[in-house]
């Protein structure tokens, strides 16, 4: 508890940093969804570094603010890379620091078809407390956040977590279906199953003439809906969590993306209020800049 | 404290296995600048894709609006002005210029990813018709045209 203020400043530092060191950036055209995926990836080269909060409502306990800052590399055109940091505070106890997590996103297909596949793959080492709530499986419910910090901070997560990503895109709307499957290697826990749905679409599909910063295609707006599915013994809406969240995206001129997203709980079991907003700004030509550093001709 | 080594640690091999996997992956591009291979990555555009005709050719706006996208989107690879650049080829090649709008667009669809060009099918539609007129607008560079028409005069 008392090392997270020491990392969280360092982790931002670093977040405000390394935009500044490499100013090279590209406006981005990025969706809004938080939880869900869509097909499209990293450009090959390109960094894009993002912070995001999710402030949650606490039946039985203390309400929270989670955060988390992301780190997404496009190593290929097919395969984009992802580290996490996990944090949360929740309210009249502590801030913690709760782990990282490194994603890898592939696409099989070279060209484009009426849905796209993306794999998903995830390795996660969290402990209990943590509260990001990016993506909801299993039987995850309201009332297993309720403990104290202290409490949650004893359990270990080691989990791999597959998903398959289907997207589509259709007249200026995305449509994205994903399915998830986590495994968790500490203990004898069974596989785990979640899914998220997401659809959105730009306010206007041609673009201005000029660059601005309030013109109605820098505007994405969607939903999206997301649960657990129960586990490998009990495969069924029994006992899980569901969300609903309207989703907007400004994808801003000077290089920043701004989302927020609110969602609701569609049940008993789930927090009644997730209140999420994140930031984000990509930079063009990273690997390149970083491999001229180390002696390389990119 | 374990944790933020171990998370440090998996960061910069992740760092050094994306960017080595990234070389392997552009060397190519290099060798294939000026190639006809790149190009005929359009020839590659179905029949009926390339039989789609640019339903912005007639809009005054859209050459702007696909110079504004183009500045945002594909001058880093492709050059500022479309002439080529460390990633993409030239886009002002006589193969890119005389090809039909429907290819090109097919090909900004697409994408050629294993190449190294993402799928550009996350801008609207309309948003890739008006980079197609922005792309015809520049015409083949003059040095490519008498390479181009050199060639043609050989036997």
């Amino acid at each position: 508890m008392t090392s997270f203020p020491r990392f969280g400043f360092l982790g931002c530092f670093i977040l405000l940093l390394v935009p500044i060191c490499f100013p090279l950036t590209t406006r981005a055209q990025e969706n809004p969804y938080i939880v869900a995926y869509d097909h499209y990836l990293e450009e090959p080269g390109n960094l894009e570094i993002e912070y995001f909060s999710t402030f949650g409502t606490q039946r039985g306990g203390n309400d929270f603010h989670a955060f988390w800052a992301e780190f997404e590399y496009g190593a290929t055109a097919w395969w984009t890379t992802e580290f996490y940091f996990d944090g949360q505070t929740t309210f009249s106890d502590s801030t913690v620091f709760t782990g990282f997590r490194w994603e890898n996103r592939f696409r099989p297909l070279k060209q484009e078809h009426f849905i796209n596949p993306v794999i998903y793959i995830e390795y996660e080492n969290t402990n209990g407390a943590d509260k990001i709530l990016k993506e909801v499986e299993g039987h995850d419910v309201e009332s297993d956040y309720a403990d104290s910090n202290a409490l949650l901070r004893k359990e270990h997560n080691h989990e791999f977590e597959f998903k398959l990503l289907l997207s589509s895109t259709h007249k200026g709307w995305n449509f994205v279906e994903n399915t998830i499957a986590t495994k968790n290697l500490s203990g004898g826990n069974p596989w785990e199953f979640g899914y998220a749905l997401g659809a959105s679409r730009p306010l206007a599909l041609k673009a201005s003439a000029k660059r601005c910063s309030f013109c109605r295609e820098n505007f994405i707006a969607g939903a999206e809906l997301y649960g657990g599915l129960g586990d490998r013994y009990s495969f069924s809406l029994h006992n899980t969590s569901h969300y609903f969240a309207p989703v907007v995206a400004w994808n801003l001129p000077s290089d920043w993306t701004l989302r927020l997203s609110a969602g609701f709980g569609l049940n008993d079991q789930s927090h009644r209020f997730l209140l999420r907003w994140g930031v984000s700004r990509e930079i063009t030509g990273f690997g390149s800049i970083v491999s001229r550093l180390f002696g390389g001709h990119r | 404290m374990k944790d933020c080594f171990a998370a440090l640690f998996v960061m910069v091999g992740l760092l050094g296995v994306s960017l080595a996997f990234g070389e392997q992956d552009k060397m190519p591009r290099y060798k294939y600048q000026n190639d006809a291979l790149v190009y005929a990555e359009i020839a590659k555009a179905p029949e009926k894709a390339r039989a789609k005709p640019n339903p912005l050719e007639k809009d005054r706006d859209a050459i702007p609006g696909g110079q504004n996208l183009f500045e945002q989107h594909c001058s880093e690879c492709h050059g500022e002005i479309g002439e080529g650049g460390k990633k993409g080829p030239s886009l002002r090649a006589p193969q890119v210029q005389n090809a039909l709008p429907g290819a090109i667009f097919w090909i900004l669809t697409n994408g050629v990813v294993r190449r190294g060009m993402p799928v550009w099918s996350k801008l609207p539609e309309p948003q890739r018709w008006q980079l197609v007129s922005y792309i015809k607008s520049l015409g083949v560079a003059p040095d490519r045209a008498e390479n181009s028409s050199s060639t043609a005069a050989k036997p």
